[in-house]
C-alpha cells in the first residue's frame, strides 16, 4: 500500500512537471507577444518597446525564462499580472474558494442523486429500471451551458428562487448563489453516474459470492452493505474521480454564465486579455485538480479491493 | 424409522422463457434423506442435480419457480417467509459450492468470511468468532490459522479456498449439507485430501450431507445411497455397496461402463451415444430412450414409473428383461 501510495505521488509529480512546459511553452507559441497586450493599439517606440520586454524577462531565451517561473512558483511566487499589476496567486486566491465550494456542491449533488438513482434501478428491475433509464438518457445529454439558460429563465426569471447572476454576501449568500450553477453542473454528471451505479451494482447482484453470503442467511441489508454495494465500488469512485476532474474544466462555461466570481471566469477573462501569468496558473491548477483526483481514486479503490494494491509494482 | 431430515416429493422447477413460454428442468423428483445419512448425486451436466440443490435452499433464478414440497424437518422450505427462510439457511443447511474463487467475497479477509454469519446472526463477539474461526481452519487440515485469517482469498490457493468454504459451513453446524461438486475446480491430487476432510468431519457432527457429483466413484466412496439423476428426473436410487454388481437402468449401466478400470482389459471406454438432454427437450416417453441400446417403440411414447427393483428404486420400462439378460450373459 504505502509503494503504490508513493508511486502515485510520484506519477502525480512528473505529471505536473511536464504538463507545466507544455502550458509555458505553447502560450508562448501563440500568436501575439505579451507586450503587445501591455501597449494595447499604441505603437510604441523601440526604447519603450525594449524596456518593456527587460522589465517581462523577454529578452532571456525561453529555457531561462521558464526555469525562472518554475522555482517562482515552486517558492509561491506565481508572478504578477500583465493586466491589473496585481499578484497572481491573489488573484487566483480569490477564486479558487468560490471554485471549490462550487465543485464540492456539484458533486454533492452528483453523489446524493446518482447512487440514488442508481441504486433504485438495479435494485428495482423492470417498470422503475425503465423510468431511470429514460431520465438519465435525457440528462447525460444536456451539456452544462444548455441546462445554465433553463435554470436560468425558470428558477431565476420566473420563479424568482435563486439569483440570476453573482454572489450574495457571506456563506450563506454564496451558497445561495451557487445553486444553480451547481445544478447546471450536476444535471449531466449524476445521469453518467446513475448508469455506472446501476450497471456496477447489477453486475456484483449476479455474482456467485452473493449467493453465498444469501444461503448463510445473512440479512439482506447486510449483504447489500457489505457484498454488493462494497464490491461495487471500484468502477464507481474511478466514475466520480473523473466527473469531478472534468466539473473542474465546466466551471469555465457555467462561471461565466451564472458570473460567478471563480477560477473558471477569471481563465475565460485573462485568456481574453492575454494575461499570460494568470493564464499559467490557472492552467496549472486545472492539471492539478485532475491528477490529484485521477490519484485520489485509485488509492480509494486500493483500499476497496485489496487485488488492486499491488498493481503500482507492476506498471 | 426416524422422521426424515429432507424430504421432497413431486419436486418440479419451472424456468419461464423469454417468448413467455416455460421450460421444465426438474420433473417430480421424489427423495428422502434420513438425519445423518449422505446421499450422493450423480448426473451429467444439465441433468437437474444443481437445480435440485438451489431448489432446497431457494436459490433459484428469477425466472423459475418450484413447486411441489420441501420438508426440512417437516417444515414446508417453499412456503417459508424471509425470517424463516434466514433462519433455515443459517443452522439448518450449509452449502459447499463447486468454485470457492468465485464464492468467497475476494475484497474481504478470509477472518471476516468465516465470522461474519457468526456475528450477524447469531450475535457472537468477533473475537470469540475469530477463535472458533481459528480452531475450525486447524480441523479442515490449514496450518498456521491465525495467519490466514488475516488474508485475503486471493492470497491462498483453491484447495486452501475450498477447506476455508468447507470451514465456513462447519462453523455455522448446520444438519445438513449440501455439497455441489466441491472438488470439480480443484486439483487431482487435492479432491481425495477435501472430500476425506468432508466425509470425517461430517460423520463426526452427525450431519446429513447430500454430495452432488458428476463421478460416480466418488459418490460410491462417501455416501451411503445414490440417487442416479438423467434430464430432471431421478431415474435410480439405490445403496452404494450394490450399485456396482447390480445397477438395473441403461443409464447407470451406461456410467459404469464409462469408467477406467485397473483390471478390466478393454481397449476402448465405452461411451453413451448421443448427448445429454435436459427435461424440457425430452418427448413424452423416458428421456434416455433416444441414448439407450434397449429402447423400444414403447419407451419413446410412454414415461416409465419408478418401480421397486432389487432393493431400489428403478424407473425403466424394461428393467427386469434386462437384467434378466444381464444375469444370462454373466452365466
Amino acid at each position: 500500500m504505502a509503494r503504490l501510495l508513493l508511486h502515485r505521488l510520484g506519477g502525480l509529480l512528473t505529471t505536473l512537471f511536464l504538463s507545466s512546459i507544455v502550458i509555458y511553452g505553447s502560450l508562448y507559441l501563440a500568436p501575439g507577444s505579451p507586450e503587445n497586450v501591455i501597449f494595447g493599439s499604441r505603437t510604441p517606440s523601440a526604447a519603450a518597446r525594449a524596456a518593456v520586454r527587460h522589465r517581462l524577462h523577454l529578452d532571456q531565451p525561453l529555457p531561462v525564462r521558464y526555469w525562472d517561473w518554475l522555482t517562482g512558483v515552486l517558492h509561491g511566487d506565481l508572478g504578477t499580472s500583465m493586466v491589473t499589476g496585481q499578484p497572481v496567486a491573489d488573484r487566483v486566491g480569490a477564486g479558487l474558494g468560490t471554485t471549490l465550494l462550487l465543485v464540492l456542491m456539484t458533486m454533492l449533488l452528483v453523489v446524493l442523486f446518482g447512487l440514488a438513482m442508481g441504486l433504485t434501478a438495479a435494485l428495482l428491475p423492470g417498470r422503475v429500471d425503465g423510468a431511470v433509464n429514460a431520465l438519465t438518457s435525457v440528462s447525460v445529454t444536456v451539456p452544462s451551458f444548455v441546462a445554465s439558460a433553463l435554470l436560468i429563465s425558470v428558477f431565476a426569471v420566473k420563479l424568482g428562487w435563486f439569483p440570476a447572476s453573482g454572489l450574495g454576501q457571506g456563506f450563506g449568500g454564496k451558497v445561495d448563489g451557487l445553486v444553480l450553477p451547481a445544478v447546471a453542473l450536476a444535471v449531466l454528471s449524476c445521469g453518467f453516474l446513475a448508469r455506472v451505479t446501476r450497471n456496477a451494482v447489477r453486475d456484483q447482484l449476479e455474482r456467485e459470492h452473493v449467493q453465498t453470503a444469501l444461503v448463510r442467511g445473512l440479512p439482506r441489508a447486510v449483504v447489500l452493505r457489505s457484498h454488493v454495494l462494497r464490491n461495487a465500488l471500484p468502477p464507481i469512485v474511478t466514475a466520480v474521480g473523473l466527473l469531478t476532474a472534468g466539473t473542474f474544466a465546466s466551471t469555465l462555461v457555467v462561471e461565466s454564465a451564472f458570473a460567478v466570481p471563480g477560477i473558471g471566469q477569471l481563465t475565460i477573462q485573462s485568456v481574453a486579455q492575454k494575461d499570460f501569468p494568470v493564464v499559467q496558473a490557472v492552467a496549472l491548477l486545472l492539471v492539478a485538480a485532475f491528477v490529484v483526483c485521477n490519484a485520489a481514486s485509485d488509492l480509494i479503490q486500493a483500499v476497496v479491493d485489496p487485488r488492486l494494491r499491488e498493481a503500482g509494482s507492476t506498471s | 424409522m426416524t422422521a426424515p431430515l429432507l424430504e421432497l416429493s413431486g419436486l418440479t422447477v419451472d424456468v419461464a422463457t423469454e417468448d413467455g413460454g416455460s421450460r421444465t428442468l426438474l420433473d417430480g423428483v421424489d427423495l428422502s434423506l434420513a438425519p445423518g445419512e449422505a446421499l450422493g448425486l450423480v448426473g451429467e451436466s444439465g441433468s437437474g442435480k444443481s437445480m435440485t440443490m438451489r431448489a432446497v435452499t431457494r436459490l433459484l433464478p428469477r425466472a423459475a419457480s418450484a413447486s411441489g414440497s420441501i420438508r426440512f424437518e417437516g417444515a414446508d422450505v417453499l412456503g417459508m417467509n424471509a425470517g424463516e427462510l434466514r433462519r433455515y439457511r443459517d443452522g439448518g443447511v450449509g452449502l459447499v459450492f463447486q468454485d470457492p474463487r468465485a464464492h468467497i467475497n475476494p475484497t474481504r479477509r478470509i477472518g471476516a468470511f468465516l465470522t461474519e454469519a457468526l456475528v450477524r446472526n447469531r450475535g457472537v463477539g468477533r473475537r470469540e468468532a475469530l477463535a472458533r474461526a481459528a480452531a475450525v481452519l486447524a480441523e479442515v487440515g490449514i496450518d498456521d490459522p491465525q495467519r490466514r485469517l488475516g488474508q485475503y482469498p486471493h492470497e491462498v490457493s483453491g484447495g486452501m479456498l475450498q477447506r476455508v468454504m468447507i470451514a465456513s459451513v462447519l462453523l455455522a453446524e448446520p444438519r445438513l449439507i449440501l455439497a455441489d461438486e466441491p472438488t470439480t475446480a480443484l486439483d487431482v491430487t487435492i479432491q481425495r485430501e477435501v472430500v476425506a476432510i468432508l466425509d470425517r468431519l461430517r460423520r463426526e457432527r452427525g450431519m446429513g450431507m447430500v454430495f452432488i457429483t458428476h463421478d460416480l466413484d466418488l459418490a460410491l466412496a462417501v455416501c451411503g445411497r445414490v440417487a442416479v439423476m438423467y434430464a430432471g428426473r431421478i431415474v435410480e436410487l439405490r445403496s452404494a455397496d450394490t450399485l456396482h454388481e447390480r445397477a438395473a437402468h441403461p443409464y447407470t449401466l451406461g456410467l459404469l461402463g464409462s469408467r477406467p478400470s485397473i483390471d478390466a482389459r478393454a481397449e476402448r471406454l465405452s461411451a453413451i451415444p448421443g448427448r445429454p438432454v435436459s427435461a424440457f427437450e425430452s418427448g413424452p416417453g423416458c428421456a434416455f430412450a433416444p441414448r439407450c441400446s434397449f429402447a423400444t417403440a414403447g419407451c419413446e411414447s410412454e414415461p416409465p414409473a419408478p418401480t421397486e427393483f432389487d432393493g431400489g428404486l428403478v424407473r425403466c420400462a424394461r428393467v427386469e428383461e434386462i437384467h434378466a439378460a444381464r444375469m444370462e450373459a454373466k452365466a
